[in-house]
């Protein structure tokens, strides 16, 4: 009893942000009278919120290097959706090509911007500051206030899902949803979806039980065989749930196949690389960090140019759900993203946040979001709800904090 | 009313599975200086938390009485405005302030909240005056030196009207000279003002000097007070403190010397923030395998800035000169390739640049070299752990387990840790920065222990150190440092402290 309770103390914000997470999931539910987790709604949630997930990501690491965050991935997002148009529409350009030139554009904004933080060592709020106005600005002298079609590539993005390939035959005891009558009308079944989320719960069963046994038989330290089943028990049915839930829409969305990559890339950079470990250090103690060894203005670089070039990603997702690009898209992007890891546990001197909880806290930015906007809050209101729960986010962290300290 | 001024009784403190404090009685007579001493970890600090109100009363049980009246501190406000003031280890100023305005901060000289600026710095003239720092009020605070900035300390102190002075390490950052003017200071004030004062400090040669009572703290205890009226020696003490009689400060150990490893040949440097300014002036020295070799020298004589600017060109500018290691010449462009060369630098400042403090032991240990526990690209954290399970054992490093985070460690355990991650690194050379500073005796042995191993293992060790017992008590030979230049060189077995001290004046006099 005492080993749980001190494993809950220490595991705190971890558990206390999912568990945040499923308390507004279910208040909404409840508000929205369930509209909130209809299948359909919970596959637009997902591409809704794309971007504030692609743009967390990639500001926890410039979080991680001491609480620096980036001001101008909204106007990278402006910038490149515009050069998507320009591209596609008034060159006629192939989308794939466009794709590539405005992943290159994100990336070379960052570039940009990194090479002014790293090398000349102006400050990057200040950098990212005026990046924003810059970028925003060219986004503009390309539009010139007009909202320019996009190519059929950007949309299927944006909005598309996985055909279903696989011979529609779903027994009918998997049917929950006609019996339940959750959409008021018979059931449409994605059996690739289903089989897709199938595979993959199992192949993430047999990935942990194998590694711990490989571990073990090493001689290494294991969690205790029970913790890992449980564990295991618990994804296993949500990942099958949640697949389910998307099958009983359109299936599985491209975006969806997007995000889960970029999470699995950059937990794995930042939790087993050696550029990953140096981020820690140097957001925890940077000159402890330049002794060690850590060569600190490459990693800023590198953090501020991987900014660019997701903020480039986040463009066309966002500009393919849009279907066009206009001169106002992406405002106020970079504070969904930066209040996405202040809520999912980022510190706000540096060195403390996971990748998972910058994935939490977009999910919790987009759950309210989306919530809100079914039961027509008026969007000031919104503005307001979204900045009452960072405050009161961040201030359950600092009091937390203190009450875990010894003095 | 009773011949004390303090009496602090059964005081009992706990934090959270720690007994920091267990019915500690502490008493202060009127106008004198007491020294609390004990090891790293003891409860002096605590103790004086709770006495100046930093923790509040409710926190801890027991009774403060203060001139005879039972106090029950909330806030630190409270202990100030019946007299009592607290100096901490890390100097509570603010850099961008004057000496006037952080003399007076908190405790304006104001008339209905307007700030009397000739009254504050009328009084804060005849406050310096007082501790005799001869500094214009209005010169900003970052542009005086740390002993300065400690006398300024008692400035405020003394402006706040202050009966009872409690100072935490006070000279803990200062080097000899300014140590001993703040000890004539305390002194004076204490014969001339009738000032009370408890004094914190791990320097018991201070102690000895100044202290008219010690009371020794040990595992939150406290263990004696004796009387200084009649000399105390300095074993005395430490049989208090460690609760053993410590008859070797430094181990035993029969050097085992190889060729030369390492060569410094012609290296200049100069300040990076003032690029006309020679700091490193024209510097050769050798180190030989399995050779301990001190830099003795004053603060200020450049071994800090030798060895960061040996530890690819962490410090200085216009850096020139030859580095050869096993006989052939290497370039260390930045830390980085210092590291790959088997050079390793732990540095004096430990808080400051040596730890991760909010990350966990093993990824302190492993930091300078994760190339060798990563396969191509991924790091292997159980090979992490259990090459931080084994530094723990090894250098006995006390913690409830690898995972533990640095910051809650004591001193002398965070200074095993930033030995582990340096050693994990597999240097040749191994240039050790104040080792032993700010940690307890005890601790300092064990220290000392593992650099005789290092030694032992073949590698070139070089230890700067302040305190010149350390120097002659660990090193095999040692270079004098003195303004940027080697002024002298010799066997640490034909050296003695009067030599080298006169070495370094008669060096500074030639010039």
């Amino acid at each position: 009893m005492k080993k749980m309770k001190e494993f809950i103390n220490s595991n705190i914000r971890q558990y206390g942000m999912i568990f945040a997470l499923v308390v507004i999931m279910i208040l909404f539910g409840i508000i929205t009278g369930g509209k909130l987790i209809w299948p359909r709604n919970v596959s637009m949630l997902v591409r809704q919120n794309a971007y504030v997930l692609i743009l967390a990501i990639g500001m926890m690491l410039c979080i991680l290097t001491g609480g620096n965050i980036d001001l101008s991935v909204g106007s990278i997002v402006a910038l490149v959706s515009a050069m998507s148009g320009m591209l596609t529409t008034t060159m006629g350009m192939s989308s794939w090509l466009a794709i590539i030139i405005s992943l290159v554009t994100g990336l070379v904004a960052g570039i940009w911007q990194g090479f002014w933080i790293a090398f000349v060592k102006v400050p990057p709020f200040i950098t990212t500051l005026s990046g924003m106005l810059v970028f925003r600005g060219i986004n503009n002298l390309i539009l010139n206030g007009k909202t320019l079609p996009l190519g059929d590539l950007y949309v299927t993005i944006g909005t598309g899902s996985v055909p279903d390939i696989l011979p529609n035959t779903i027994p009918d005891f998997l049917r929950i949803g006609d019996l339940l009558n959750l959409q008021n009308k018979p059931e449409y079944i994605n059996a690739t979806m289903l089989f897709v989320g199938f595979i993959l719960s199992v192949v993430y069963v047999l990935v942990v039980l194998l590694t711990r046994q490989s571990k073990k038989a090493r001689g290494y330290e294991v969690a205790s065989i029970q913790s890992v089943i449980t564990k295991v028990i618990v994804f296993f049915i949500v990942i099958n749930i949640f697949s389910y839930w998307l099958a009983m829409d359109e299936g599985l969305p491209i975006m969806l196949i997007l995000l889960v990559a970029l999470y699995a890339i950059y937990t794995f950079i930042a939790t087993k690389t050696i550029p990953g470990r140096h981020l820690y250090a140097m957001g925890g103690n940077l000159k402890a960090a330049e002794l060690s060894g850590v060569n600190t203005k490459k990693m800023m670089f590198l953090v501020y140019s991987n900014m660019g070039l997701l903020a480039g990603v986040a463009g066309i997702v966002t500009a393919g759900r849009l279907m066009a690009a206009s001169p106002n898209v992406g405002a106020n992007f970079e504070l969904d993203a930066i209040g996405a890891c202040f809520i999912g546990g980022a510190s706000a001197t540096g060195g403390v946040g996971t990748i998972w909880g910058a994935v939490v806290g977009a999910f919790i930015m987009g759950v309210m979001n989306n919530g809100m906007s079914i039961i027509g809050l008026n969007v000031f209101w919104q503005s307001i709800a979204k900045g009452m729960v960072v405050l009161l986010a961040v201030a359950f962290d600092m009091y937390s904090k203190s009450k875990s300290r010894l003095g | 009313m009773s011949e004390y001024i303090l009496e602090m009784i059964n005081i009992t403190k706990e934090f959270p599975g720690v007994t920091a404090l267990s019915n500690v009685t502490f008493k202060v007579k009127k106008g004198e200086i007491h020294a609390l001493v004990g090891e790293n970890g003891a409860g002096k600090s605590t103790l004086m938390n709770v006495l100046s109100g930093i923790y509040p009363f409710g926190s801890y049980s027991g009774d403060i009485i203060y001139k005879g009246q039972e106090c029950r501190f909330k806030t630190i406000r409270d202990s100030e405005a019946v007299g009592i003031a607290i100096i901490h280890q890390e100097l509570a100023l603010s850099p961008y302030l004057t000496i006037a305005e952080n003399i007076f901060l908190g405790n304006e000289r104001a008339k209905n909240g307007v700030i009397d600026w000739d009254e504050t710095n009328k009084e804060a003239a005849e406050l310096l005056k007082t501790v005799g720092l001869n500094e214009k009020c209005s010169t900003q605070v970052r542009n005086i030196g740390v002993g300065k900035q400690q006398l300024v300390e008692i400035a405020k102190a003394l402006g706040k009207k202050c009966e009872l002075l409690i100072l935490d390490e006070p000279t803990a950052a200062l080097n000899d000279d300014d140590s001993e003017h703040l000890l004539n200071l305390l002194k004076r004030l204490n014969k001339e003002q009738g000032l009370t004062c408890i004094m914190i400090s791990h320097k018991l040669h201070e102690v000895l000097s100044i202290a008219n009572s010690i009371t020794v703290l040990r595992d939150g205890k406290t263990i004696e007070t004796l009387d200084n009226s009649v000399p105390v020696s300095e074993n005395r003490i430490i049989k208090g403190m460690v609760g053993r009689e410590l008859t070797d400060r430094f181990p035993k150990h029969t050097p085992n010397i190889g060729e030369v490893g390492f060569e410094i040949k012609d290296w200049t440097v100069y300040d990076p923030l003032n690029e006309e300014r020679i700091v490193i002036n024209n510097v050769n020295m050798k180190f030989r395998k399995g050779e301990i070799v001190g830099l003795a020298g004053l603060m200020g004589a450049g071994r800090t800035e030798l060895a960061m600017s040996v530890f690819g060109r962490a410090y200085g500018t216009k850096i020139s000169g030859k580095l050869i290691k096993d006989g052939k010449e290497i370039v260390l462009n930045n830390v980085e390739q210092a590291i790959e060369n088997g050079i390793a630098y732990v540095t004096e400042d430990r808080k400051q640049a040596g730890l991760v403090h909010i990350q966990d032991i093993k990824s302190n240990i492993t930091l300078a070299n994760l190339k060798q526990i990563t396969n191509g690209f991924v790091v292997n954290e159980d090979e992490e752990i259990i090459i931080g399970k084994d530094y723990r054992e090894r250098f006995n490093i006390k913690s409830t387990s690898v995972f533990q985070k640095v910051g809650n460690l004591s001193g002398g355990n965070q200074q095993k840790v930033v030995l582990s991650k340096w050693i994990f690194a597999a240097p040749d050379v191994l240039i050790l920065d104040e080792p032993t500073r700010g940690i307890d005796v005890g601790a300092k042995y064990e220290i000392y222990k593992i650099i005789l191993q290092l030694a032992d293992a073949g590698k070139c060790v070089i230890v700067i150190s302040s305190e010149l017992v350390e120097i002659l008590g660990i090193t095999d030979r040692l270079y004098i440092m003195n303004e940027g230049r080697v002024v002298g060189e010799m066997k640490t077995s034909e050296a003695t402290q009067e030599e080298i001290m006169s070495i370094i004046i008669r060096s500074s006099a030639g010039r």
